[in-house]
């Protein structure tokens, strides 16, 4: 009776997430907190505890890690990794130590020390890249001019990310400064020889794992995934940057066809993923913390709007792209929530699990709200009115032209033929070839 | 004419263009085959104010609109790939018959099999132009066909 049991309810909780998935995409915002709210509604000392369903939450909510930052993995080619970190370094540096000191402050205020400290600054240092790049595209900003600056954040972020983890997940064990040192040791020289794979033999992993069949390329990249992160889980560096590497190292059709296989298994196990995570926070310990967390989120927006604007100054961008930049940075979503549940399932603090559920539940719903917000506020700004949905025809007629004679040709432009003898050579290269 | 490219890591690449008159317009590649066509504010450069998703068969029949100059282009394409046909550019002179006359009096294709595929008019082409279109001298038509379909449709400009 206990597996009848356990269906019924997985089916019910799988179920009320695609209700709350409806209810998000109903009103456009990310179902992260709604599937953090259910989590908090079916768990300990929520309105109706599940328990029966508790190891496949539980292995479900790892799968769930590893395959979002697999897919995360499959969106950059490792040359456009190397290529952020040689132009944004500086503005990714700065995009750290600003976000993070909130967290790292609040977490040495508290007491709670150092260790608790270090998985606090991931906590408000990262934004979520998946609200993030679906706000903009939803706002129509992926071909404003800070877009790349925004979008090179991101990428540090993440590369940022697969260096953090493995060190959090070393100080989390509470390991000494030798054994600790060796492990980091280890977790860097793992992270070093998958990179160089990446690299330098990426076409091998994708001879491997290519199969015109799709049922075999999911099984395979599903099996490698699992695989290559269990055995980085194994050496130390945490499951979840031994799967983003191996995204790192699919690329091209290869990395497309496997993200969309994988896209509705990443789904709903990143789904399951959050509401294990809710599952495990009491709602009864929210309140206490919902200060810390309000005030974190306050200073969560502030210091990632002075990301956005060095980002975009950087970029040579205007206010208004200064302030869209930053309003974009402003969600945190899924990485928060996996760094926080490292910190929880290592025992730190039990307050740190609450604080960083509220903190998350505030940014991801603020942080597009405010996106939504920041043209009209920089349209005021300007001392202009605000776009209303009318908008002032934009049209070229009255722009003089700059060319003289007001010819818009160019060199390379064809003219119109010899009149004097048509022949077909001629009409060959009279061709425009536009390249 | 300046074209810049900016990668957009994660999601493709990214070109923007700026016209003679200083308006800017941009077409962002996605990996995934999308193109979403872009076009900038007047006032402030930096912010677009329209953005366009096109799907890959909508992008590539928006370019063959923009870039006529496709036109000719398969057309030598198809000489080379089929021998026998033959391209030819003809000038409506300023005596000719059908100067000011529509496309549909030649009736070129029933007499000679071959086809008007593009008029060119001051240094612009018009392709594949309906028989109500009216000829102007200056104009240069361009016809495929056999080369005595060609030279018939040449004779037919000339003399009617």
């Amino acid at each position: 009776m206990h597996s009848t049991l356990q269906l019924i309810e997985i089916g019910a909780i799988i179920l009320a997430l695609g209700l709350l998935g409806a209810v998000s995409n109903r009103f456009s915002i990310s179902p992260i907190p709604l599937y953090l709210i259910a989590g908090l509604a079916f768990g300990t000392g929520g309105i109706y505890p599940l328990t029966t369903s508790e190891d496949f939450i539980s292995i479900g909510s790892e799968i769930g890690v590893i395959l979002l930052l697999f897919t995360l993995g499959l969106e950059y080619t490792a040359d456009e990794l190397v290529g952020t970190l040689r132009t944004s370094a500086p503005v990714g540096l700065a995009d750290l130590v600003l976000n993070a000191a909130p967290g790292v402050i609040v977490a040495l205020l508290l007491g709670w020390g150092p260790v608790a400290a270090v998985a606090m600054g991931g906590i408000t240092y990262v934004t979520s890249s998946g609200i993030t790049a679906k706000v903009m595209g939803d706002l129509g900003w992926l071909g404003n001019r800070e877009t790349p600056a925004v979008l090179s954040i991101l990428v540090f972020e993440d590369l940022a990310m697969a260096v953090y983890l493995p060190i959090l997940t070393a100080l989390l064990a509470g390991v000494g400064l030798v054994s600790g040192s060796i492990t980091l040791a280890i977790a860097a020289a793992t992270i070093t020889v998958i990179l160089i794979i990446a690299l330098r033999f990426g076409s091998l992993v994708e001879r491997f794992v290519h199969s015109p069949n799709e049922e075999v390329l999911l099984l395979k990249v599903l099996g490698l995934t699992l695989l290559v992160a269990g055995v980085a889980q194994q050496l130390q560096v945490s499951a979840a940057v031994g799967a983003f590497l191996v995204g790192i190292a699919l690329s091209g059709s290869l990395a497309h066809t496997a993200q969309k296989l994988l896209a509705p298994l990443r789904d709903l196990f990143a789904a399951v993923f959050f509401v294990f995570f809710g599952l495990h926070t009491d709602p009864g310990d929210l309140p206490p913390v919902l200060l810390i967390a309000a005030a974190l989120a306050i200073a969560g927006i502030a210091t990632k709007m002075g990301s956005g604007w060095l980002a975009a100054r950087h970029a040579g961008v205007t206010v208004t792209g200064r302030l869209r930049a930053g309003a974009a940075l402003v969600p945190r979503g899924e990485f928060n929530i996996v760094i926080a549940g490292l910190a929880v399932s290592a025992g730190i603090n039990p307050e740190l699990g609450p604080l960083a559920a509220a903190y998350v539940l505030i940014l991801a719903v603020a942080g597009p709200i405010l996106a939504r917000g920041t043209e009209p506020f920089a349209a005021r700004l300007r001392h202009k009115r605000a776009r209303r949905n009318g908008r002032v025809p934009q049209t070229d007629d009255d722009v003089p032209l700059t060319t003289p004679n007001g010819a818009l040709t160019e060199p390379g432009e064809p003219s119109a033929p010899d009149t004097s003898a048509p022949d077909t050579s001629d009409a060959d290269d009279e061709s425009l070839t536009g390249r | 004419m300046d074209l810049e490219r900016t990668k957009l890591p994660g999601i493709g690449l990214q070109h923007v263009m700026t016209t003679a008159r200083g308006r800017q317009l941009g077409v962002i590649s996605h990996r995934t085959g999308r193109r979403d066509l872009v076009v900038y504010d007047k006032e402030d450069p930096d912010s677009c104010i329209a953005t366009v998703a096109l799907t890959v068969e909508e992008a590539n029949a928006i370019a063959e609109l923009l870039g006529t100059g496709r036109v000719l282009e398969h057309l030598a394409e198809l000489q080379r790939q089929v021998g026998g046909l033959n391209t030819e550019q003809l000038p409506i002179t300023p005596g000719s018959p059908y100067d000011g006359r529509p496309l549909g009096d030649t009736r070129a294709r029933t007499r000679t099999s071959a086809s008007i595929v593009a008029v060119v008019r001051d240094k612009r082409i018009i392709p594949s132009p309906t028989p109500d279109f009216t000829f102007t001298a200056g104009d240069y038509v361009v016809v495929v066909g056999t080369t005595e379909g060609t030279t018939a449709v040449a004779r037919i400009l000339t003399d009617g």
